[in-house]
């Protein structure tokens, strides 16, 4: 047992803070632990939380990438912690804070779910269509290149890291965001959905929505899933500025 | 009353969105590439003095409509430049729905900007900086050129910048410009995807590449020039007022050649 080498010694200074407690003044608090192979966030956090500090929030839940619900700021940048390794950080100092532009729930756990449902809600994120369905007959054909066009929007796991890094939605807290106008995007490009431009112009044509845009681009340099938001937003502005 | 019921409710009477923000959208694009591209036009012109001052004297000529007049119509120059300030007064207007404009939008997007680190967003502020900058450094210059466009040639240009102190404005006005100018182009082609192609991440960062070259471009051919002005500015303080006149027949296209550029 006795010589298991030591992995450096990493430091990580990490937000607390309990908006519900009137007690409670946001701090950046200090934890230290050894390095160990492959050691991602979710585990670091997890130790801190088994070990030095039992009253640390944070959310994983697929710990895989999947779920979207582990984001938080990494040395500033937005990122899916479960997914990010300590060994990218040379340095060995780490910062955690919780996304902005989301409800603080605590320290670095933020209510995600809360903003998507509104999001999804005001761009009547499903099928609209008048057709009546006969279910035991076959479904229409759908070209494969428009499905895979749809399915790649629908990648999107809701992870929030779009809305962070998007200077616009932290300045106006009514604007769509990347992942709005997203969605937005997967609905018009989808077949099944029967909704027109001007439709989707009553959802999302005004400075809330698709002209607040100002094209900084962090949503698309920082989406975990790589979607395509710089060239679906220029296609949703190109289409809804041309509605008559 | 549908300007009342829009005002107060939000929609039109047909209760549909105002098809209004769209229009605004596209005119900022529209000023603000006509105006990047106009500034494109303007560094060249200027710069001529560094190939000679007849250059530049014949350059100013033909803007005064010398293909057409015998005389000098510096009033063609004036209405060519009421025409760009109203287009920036309008760019402006229409640029400043995206300024934070309060404490809170500053602060936070200032945090952001900072401990975000990415490039795009804080080019971004770059250009808020030097937009809100130009609401007064432009409209300087503008008002000036365009009441006084008889006052631009070799010497005149020269006399204005140094004896008239106007190189500090024109320093600042020229770092604002290009910055402002080439960010604004660059985020233009990647808001409306005109550069898109198959691969739109490889054609921005195409883009972002030419962006930094024409800003390095514009703001050496900038600086060079405006040093040019200086220069004669200084040579000529002593004869403050003067008018350049050509040393020589300068080569022009021949329906120009009546001007000869003797005068
Ligand atoms: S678009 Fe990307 S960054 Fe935004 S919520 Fe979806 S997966 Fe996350
Ligand atoms: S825990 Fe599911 S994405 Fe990180």
């Amino acid at each position: 047992m006795s010589n298991i080498t030591k992995g450096r010694e990493l430091t990580f200074s990490i937000l607390k803070y309990n908006p519900r407690d009137p007690e409670s003044r946001p701090r950046f608090v200090e934890f230290k632990m050894y390095e160990t192979t492959g050691m991602t966030l979710f585990i670091v956090l997890s130790k801190i939380r088994e070990e030095m500090d039992a009253d640390l929030s944070f959310d994983f839940v697929c710990r895989a990438g999947i779920c979207g619900s582990c984001g938080m700021l990494v040395n500033g940048k937005p990122l899916l912690a479960c997914r990010t390794l300590t060994a990218d950080y040379p340095d060995g100092n780490i910062q955690i804070m919780p996304m902005p532009a989301f409800e603080l729930i605590k320290d670095l756990s933020v209510n995600t779910g809360k903003w998507m449902d509104a999001m999804s809600m005001r761009v009547e994120s499903w099928i609209h269509t008048n057709e009546v369905h006969d279910i035991s007959a076959l479904e229409d054909k759908v070209d494969p290149d428009i499905a895979d066009e749809t399915f790649e929007l629908d990648r999107c796991i809701e992870c929030g890291l779009c809305i962070t890094s998007c200077g616009t939605a932290l300045m106006r807290p009514d604007f769509i965001g990347p992942a709005g106008l997203n969605r937005v995007a997967r609905f018009q490009i989808d077949p099944h959905d029967n909704r027109t431009n001007e439709d989707f112009y009553e959802l999302v044509g005004d400075d809330d929505g698709i002209f607040g845009c100002m094209t900084l681009l962090a949503c698309e340099d920082h989406c975990p899933k790589h979607l395509p938001l710089q060239q679906k937003i220029a296609y949703m502005r190109r289409k809804l500025v041309s509605v008559k | 009353m549908s300007n009342i019921i829009e005002g107060y409710l939000g929609v039109t009477p047909d209760t549909r969105k105002s098809r209004l923000p769209a229009r605004l959208d596209w005119w900022q694009s529209a000023t603000g590439l006509f105006l990047g591209l106009f500034m494109w036009g303007h560094m060249f012109f200027v710069s001529t003095i560094l190939i000679s001052k007849d250059f530049m004297y014949q350059v100013t000529r033909f803007f005064e409509g010398s293909f057409i007049f015998d005389e000098p119509k510096p009033i063609l120059v004036s209405m060519i430049v009421f025409i760009v300030f109203a287009i920036f007064i309008v760019h402006a207007a229409l640029a400043l729905r995206k300024f934070p404009t309060n404490y809170r939008q500053y602060k936070i997007m200032k945090t952001h900007t900072v401990v975000l680190n990415h490039d795009d967003t804080k080019l971004w502020f770059v250009q808020a900086y030097t937009g809100f900058a130009m609401f007064f450094l432009g409209s300087i210059h503008l008002y000036t050129v365009m009441t006084q466009a008889d006052k631009i040639g070799p010497y005149a240009s020269a006399d204005r910048v140094v004896s008239d102190w106007m190189w500090p404005l024109y320093i600042l006005l020229l770092l604002a410009v290009e910055l402002h100018g080439s960010i604004g182009l660059y985020r233009l082609a990647v808001k409306w995807g005109w550069f898109d192609g198959k691969n739109p991440k490889a054609a921005r960062k195409r883009l972002k590449k030419i962006k930094w070259a024409v800003t390095v471009f514009f703001l050496t051919l900038g600086f060079v020039t405006l040093a040019a002005y200086i220069k004669i500015g200084i040579e000529h303080k002593d004869n403050y007022g003067e008018r350049y006149h050509p040393s020589k027949i300068v080569k022009m296209p021949s329906c120009c050649l009546h001007q000869g550029g003797v005068v």
